[in-house]
């Protein structure tokens, strides 16, 4: 039914489309110059917006697009955004740039699928869409076209994204405090952690209470939180920027390419990203308060290991690493503490527990071997109930066999860690 | 007590449930290919099969392998008659101290069930979580090519 509404949807706005005004290229005799600082702000600005994450596809050149999106109604490919003149936005001017970002409409006039979430990008003030664009034409141009998007009728048709868009832009904001302005713009967080509707469109009143995409799922990152130790601001801003957390656990999939990145981004800004996330989550009760202390004292301490027929998978297979006796990032962590297991979605923990961590180039992360090969669908049933009965105190998730087959089934790009992240030393980064 | 199907005979143990396979594979059924590297599920020098695919058998429970089929090195050939992957690694001379390879033959011999001619960056790509320390990467890489020829 959803599906046949946003059929018939589509289907008006193929009436109501039409195509923006085609913008005059840049002329390619135009050699500008950008200063050295402001190229360096728009780096850090680009690592909060993840462009290089859906814009760089594993073992491509940066920028250079062509990473596959999975939407319900098929797959979009990122366009490349270095500054070739042909196949990049290298004939782009900087008007054509910023109204890209933040109206989703290419130079020719032809509008952009809202994968590239330029609904959120709408906040981008004027100042930091001129660093970003300093930034991206300074990098090195490729040349590169990215797969025809693969869309099914009538989403192939970009004309009739114009209604989307009357029905969605946000509208340029006043300028808010740093940590709002970000995390609600360029870092588009909500894009991942908010339920989307059946013209995958956020749903604004039920913002941040989690969303599934590309074959994970994105936590409540407001009041909503299962995270059984609550998190902070320094908790978060760790995590942001080093992708693991010794009191919550490590970050994949889509997460995994933001955390890679914000290692980049200046601190003081994840600092206030996090701030404002850390608000949205509100201050924990006393009671929650106090079980975080205590779970964080003594994780093993809450494992209720009572008998069932994941018991022994888990005394066998899990504690070897993960029974605390070890830190974080290369000992695993205590399943107490998981928000895999205590979430609103068994997603993340089905893929983690199928296909393992795989590790980071260059980056400090923590591994796990996959269980796919040696776990068949009951095992894994029998593990993740049992888990979710004896290591949280929350209701038993629904049924969840769709999810393991889903998760079977995975395109191994969803599954990839991110190539890039700035290489640190392994030994560098500290549990806080 | 545990029962699977070992190289295509029933093997039945008296092991704890949470025992590592390698382990029953190794003290209780006397198949000493699979090897103990890391422990840890990182270096892939204990990679067996399970129904074809390849696992790490030091992390994984015999009870996780009950009643399913699994294919050690032994299952592949003997020295008397090998394989044609043991051949293949064989005429490159692919070991050296030779740790590794019963868990790279494993991980080659899933690959190949499933692509019978990899490209290079598919021998890589599949092989990439068994580790070599001596070097003998090349030689590896070669036989399992010549092995899919």
């Amino acid at each position: 039914m959803r599906i046949l509404l946003a059929a018939l949807a589509f289907a008006i706005m193929l009436g109501a489309g039409g195509c923006a005004r085609s913008l005059e290229p840049r002329p390619a005799t135009l050699h500008e110059t950008f200063d050295r600082a402001l190229v360096a702000r728009g780096a850090g600005l680009a690592a909060i917006g993840d462009c290089y994450g859906c814009h760089t596809r594993r073992d491509g050149a940066p920028f250079a697009g062509g990473v596959a999106m999975h939407s319900p109604f098929g797959t979009i490919y990122s366009s490349n955004i270095t500054p070739d003149a042909e196949t990049g936005i290298g004939g782009w001017t900087e008007a054509a740039f910023r109204r890209a970002l933040r109206e989703g409409v290419r130079r020719d006039g032809a509008h952009l699928y809202p994968a590239f979430p330029y609904d959120r990008f709408s906040l981008v003030s004027d100042d930091d869409a001129h660093a970003l664009y300093a930034y991206l034409m300074t990098r090195t141009p490729v040349r590169a076209r990215p797969p025809a998007n693969e869309l099914a009728f009538p989403f192939n048709m970009r004309w009739g994204i114009a209604l989307w868009k009357a029905m969605y832009l946000r509208a340029p904001a006043p300028q808010r405090e740093r940590g709002a302005y970000l995390v609600e713009g360029l870092g588009h967080c909500g894009s991942c952690h908010s339920p989307r509707n059946a013209l995958f469109a956020e749903e604004r009143d039920r913002a941040y209470q989690g969303g599934d995409l590309e074959g994970w799922h994105a936590y409540a990152i407001e009041r909503h939180t299962k995270a059984p130790v609550p998190w902070d601001v320094a908790s978060l801003t760790f995590y942001l920027r080093n992708g693991w957390h010794p009191d919550h656990g490590v970050a994949r999939g889509s997460m995994g390419l933001v955390t890679a990145e914000l290692r980049d981004a200046p601190e003081a800004d994840v600092e206030a990203m996090s701030a404002y996330v850390a608000g949205m989550m509100g201050t924990p009760g006393a009671g929650r308060a106090m079980q975080g202390r205590q779970l964080t004292r003594a994780p093993m301490a809450h494992v209720r290991d009572a008998p069932g027929p994941g018991r022994e998978l888990y005394r066998s297979a899990c504690l070897e690493c993960h029974d605390g006796s070890r830190p974080m990032p290369f000992g695993g962590l205590p399943l107490t503490l998981s928000l895999g297991l205590h979430g609103e979605s068994p997603r993340n923990l089905i893929n983690v527990v199928l296909h393992g961590l795989g590790p980071g180039q260059g980056e400090t992360s923590p591994v796990m071997p996959g269980y796919a090969g040696a776990l068949d669908e009951d095992q894994l049933v029998d593990l993740v109930t049992w888990l979710r009965a004896n290591l949280t105190d929350e209701a038993p998730w629904p049924d969840f066999r769709r999810l393991v087959r889903e998760a079977r089934a995975m395109d191994r790009s969803m599954l990839d860690f991110p190539p890039g992240g700035a290489g640190t030393d392994p030994l560098a980064a500290k549990a806080p | 007590m545990a029962a699977f199907i070992l190289n295509g005979r029933r093997a039945s143990v008296d092991a704890e449930p949470e025992t590592p396979l390698l382990y029953v594979l190794r003290d209780d059924l006397r198949l000493n290919a699979a090897k103990f590297g890391c422990g840890l599920g990182q270096c892939g020098a204990c990679t067996v099969l399970v129904e074809g695919e390849p696992i790490f058998s030091c992390l994984t429970p015999v009870s996780m392998v009950e009643g399913k089929k699994v294919t050690t090195l032994e299952g592949l050939g003997t020295i008397a008659d090998p394989g044609k992957l043991q051949e293949a690694f064989i005429a490159e001379q692919a070991a050296q101290c030779g740790y590794c390879i019963p868990g790279m033959m494993m991980r080659a011999a899933a690959l190949l069930a499933k692509t019978p001619h990899p490209t290079d960056a598919q021998v890589r790509e599949a092989m990439q979580p068994n580790l070599c320390r001596c070097g003998t990467h090349m030689r590896i890489l070669r036989a399992i090519k010549r092995a899919s020829a």
